[in-house]
């Protein structure tokens, strides 16, 4: 069996049907867990005191801010290499759950930058970028909008994709890039000694669970959502012809 | 069993509000949208059936 049957957009409806609700269930579980866990059964960090408890919304948010597009980037290029139209619309229905994640990323930043930095924005090279990630997912939604040829819209937001990977990189790998600006470093490492503390880790790491399990829950939706729409889109235009 | 948020209760309770509402909106506006596309697409499928 291939990875490429699940381009048949019948075969990937009917498997993504069978899974959905597992992949649902797991992500409700995970993130019910995860937030209930970090809220009320951790202390407070010594030096952020409370705000620590934002760090279960805000990594996992970000991490997935930053994957979504990756993963947007992957399947456009799919469809320029392959011309898949499964993996053209999946770019499409990634978008605005990616574009969600980039606004709680830069949200609850702002509300633990304010008491912690002192401000709710700095032009830090990490929030600059990421601020510029979310007007690429604006910029690659509202050009999927304004097209109506369904292939030349997959076209060209699979360029503006492309483009706007460096920002999703520069986004994760800024704070390494330059020294300057507010943002610290990662808050995960696979060195124990940089790694937050393991009582803030593991609820965290139940958290991320739990938003990667979203993600491909809600792309699994709105997937089967943009191929039923393409469906009927051909069917009115055939039925136009006709 | 609630804990103490001291001085940041706002930055900590505005950011799981926001967050969590972003995440409500959008599983809610994903399934509504799921469940009209799927209706009009069988509409459609019935139509072009009927006629052919």
């Amino acid at each position: 069996m291939s990875i490429w049957e699940y381009a048949n957009p019948v075969k990937f409806i009917r498997t993504t049907d069978r899974i959905l609700p597992w992949v649902s269930v797991a992500a409700v579980l995970c993130l019910v867990t995860g937030l209930v866990w970090g809220y009320f059964f951790t202390p407070d960090d010594y030096r952020q005191g409370s705000t620590v408890k934002i760090i279960y919304l805000h990594v996992p948010a970000a991490l997935m801010a930053i994957n979504a597009w990756i993963m947007m980037l992957v399947t456009s290029l799919i469809w320029i290499i392959r011309r898949h139209h499964v993996s053209a619309l999946a770019a499409r229905a990634a978008a605005p759950v990616g574009a969600t994640f980039t606004v709680i990323a830069l949200a609850t930043g702002a509300l633990w930058g304010q008491p912690m930095w002192g401000t709710w924005w700095a032009w830090d090279p990490r929030l600059t970028s990421f601020l510029i990630l979310f007007l690429f997912y604006l910029g690659y939604m509202a050009l999927w909008s304004a097209i109506e040829n369904d292939d030349t819209a997959a076209d060209l937001t699979s360029i503006l994709c492309l483009v706007g990977s460096v920002f999703a990189l520069l986004s994760r790998y800024a704070v390494l890039f330059w020294n300057q600006g507010l943002h610290q470093g990662a808050s995960l490492s696979l060195d124990k000694e940089e790694n937050v503390a393991d009582v803030f880790w593991y609820p965290l790491l139940v958290c991320i669970a739990g938003f990667v399990l979203l993600f491909v829950a809600l792309v699994f939706l709105r997937t089967q959502t943009e191929i039923r729409a393409r469906r009927s889109r051909a069917l009115l235009a055939r039925e136009g012809r006709t | 069993m609630t804990p103490d948020l001291g001085k940041y209760a706002f930055a900590v309770l505005a950011s799981y509000g926001v967050s969590l509402g972003l995440i409500i909106a959008l599983v809610a506006l994903s399934l509504r949208r799921a469940r009209r596309t799927r209706a009009e697409l069988e509409k459609i499928e019935e139509r072009v059936k009927r006629h052919g």
